[in-house]
């Protein structure tokens, strides 16, 4: 009995039209696409993008050199080189050099700098037009560092109770 | 002899444009389509870059194909690589011929009009076959043999089906095939509620028969990346495309008009304005039909080989022989009226 069953229910198609009325019922929901140049998914303030140095309120660079980011660097993607400051013998990079492409984002740098100056800010939209370009120097991560201040600041008082 | 001369040769390629061009451009907007009924059916939204609502997207497509390079692959058949194109275009533009569009509408009457569109939807398999054999590629033979196998099986189901269709209607003849479904209760006429099973049948056959989704083991990805046209490129990659889309078109019309009543109205002849016949409602019909197969498209997961070739052969054969025997009996014993008089 149960074998005349299923023939029927095969012959009659009804499995299929069940299918078909599936695809037709998601046919007219509301699609999911984020039209992604256009709009944005929301980001966590946590995001791990691009790097940046910071740099206290009173313009003096956080960084001192202590080269705890590129000793934790898995994937060696950091060079720094020191030496006493001119004007004042403060030990300072002379050099701080990310590799973007070695980078993996782990963000462990940004958690061993003791004076919170290498940072990983939200940026993730960014590209490179010729070779070499992936390597960012101590200018242009400073750079960032001062452009995005605001940002990363206020990502950085966003996690402050977790850290 | 100029009178001779515009009639018999100028006219009747005025009257192939009228048909073809038309056709391609349909083509290219089928593609649209598909794409997008597609990506709302996944919960995506399609193409929407080019154009207003990407309805351009389709001719930046021909577009790059065409600008692409043809690669030859080596030890590839350089004649029959290039000829096979060709060979699976011409057939599916030249079924057209006898589509009648409305009463008066086609370009061809021709008396055998269901033989000569069977012989033209078989021919499009050489065009695979060859494709698949002078690619020299084994996906591209794999690919060709299934659909060769494939085709055949169907073709013994679908010629069936046309079988039952030309015993109520008494005739081969496409026009007449259409007014025997003329009848003043309008769309309770149509053959398509005698023959339901074997609508069904056609049109599961016709899906087979242009190996689209769930039957494309011609191209099954998965398995043999693109299949027989895996080594074709830019417009001969795009001529395939064309007279796959060309068939499942033709498939789509013929469905409406051997069960649907082709031009005619759905509704009876007393309810006026649009009870009146027109090529408009044969369009509008064979739209719906074409939808079908992007709706099946989105459902249903391809078919293992051997169950194409079980449903073919031991279901879908059967049931049209049988169904072939209950349309002989339903015209013996005149159950089915059949054109407007009876």
């Amino acid at each position: 009995m149960n074998t005349v069953i299923r023939y029927f229910k095969s012959l009659l198609l009804i499995e299929l039209f069940q299918g078909m009325g599936l695809t037709m019922r998601y046919m007219f929901k509301p699609k999911y696409t984020v039209r992604y140049p256009m709009e944005h998914i929301p980001k966590s303030n946590r995001f791990r993008g691009l790097h940046a140095l910071r740099r206290y309120a009173n313009g003096e660079e956080r960084c001192i050199a202590c080269k705890l980011c590129e000793a934790v660097c898995p994937a060696l993607a950091i060079t720094i080189d020191s030496a006493p400051r001119e004007s004042d013998g403060q030990r300072r990079t002379t050099r701080y050099d990310i590799d973007l492409f070695k980078c993996i984002y782990c963000g462990f740098c940004e958690e061993s700098c003791p004076v919170d100056s290498i940072v990983e800010t939200s940026i993730h939209e960014y590209h490179f037009e010729n070779r070499g370009e992936n390597v960012v120097n101590k200018q242009q991560l400073l750079a960032i560092g001062d452009r995005f201040e605001q940002q990363i600041a206020a990502d950085r008082a966003q996690d402050a109770a977790y850290r | 002899m100029a009178d001779q001369l515009i009639n018999q040769v100028l006219w009747p390629v005025i009257y192939i444009l009228c048909i073809v061009l038309p056709l391609v451009i349909a083509v290219a907007m089928f593609v649209y389509w598909e794409r997008k009924v597609i990506g709302w059916m996944h919960v995506r939204l399609g193409p929407n870059k080019i154009g207003p609502f990407g309805i351009l997207q389709a001719f930046a497509d021909v577009v790059k194909l065409l600008i692409k390079e043809v690669i030859l692959p080596t030890k590839a058949n350089r004649f029959l690589y290039f000829m096979a194109p060709l060979i699976a275009l011409i057939p599916a533009l030249a079924a057209w011929a006898v589509i009648p569009f409305s009463g008066q509408m086609v370009l061809s009457n021709a008396n055998a009009g269901i033989l000569y569109l069977l012989a033209m939807t078989s021919m499009g398999v050489y065009g695979i076959i060859i494709a698949g054999w002078a690619s020299n590629s084994r996906y591209a033979l794999l690919g060709a043999m299934r659909s060769a196998a494939q085709v055949i099986s169907y073709e013994l189901a679908m010629g069936l089906c046309l079988v039952c269709v030309l015993v109520l209607a008494g005739s081969l003849n496409l026009t007449e095939i259409v007014n025997a479904q003329a009848g003043n209760k309008g769309i309770l006429e149509w053959f398509m509620w005698p023959l339901l099973p074997v609508f069904v049948i056609y049109f599961i056959s016709g899906v087979a028969e242009t190996n689209r989704a769930p039957f494309d083991m011609a191209e099954g990805e998965s398995e043999i990346v693109a299949g027989f046209h895996v080594e074709y490129s830019g417009s001969a990659f795009a001529i395939f495309f064309l007279a796959e889309y060309a068939n499942m078109i033709l498939i789509s019309f013929l469905a409406s008009i051997l069960f649907l009543g082709g031009w005619l109205s759905p509704f009876p002849a007393s309810w006026g304005f649009i009870g009146h016949g027109g090529f408009i409602w044969l369009f509008i019909k064979a739209f719906l039909m074409s939808f079908l197969f992007l709706w099946f498209r989105a459902t249903f997961p391809r078919y293992r080989y051997d169950q194409i070739m079980r449903l073919g052969w031991k279901v879908l054969i059967p049931i049209a022989i049988v169904w072939v025997m209950v349309a002989g009996c339903m015209k013996f014993f005149d159950v089915v009226t059949v054109g407007v008089g009876a």
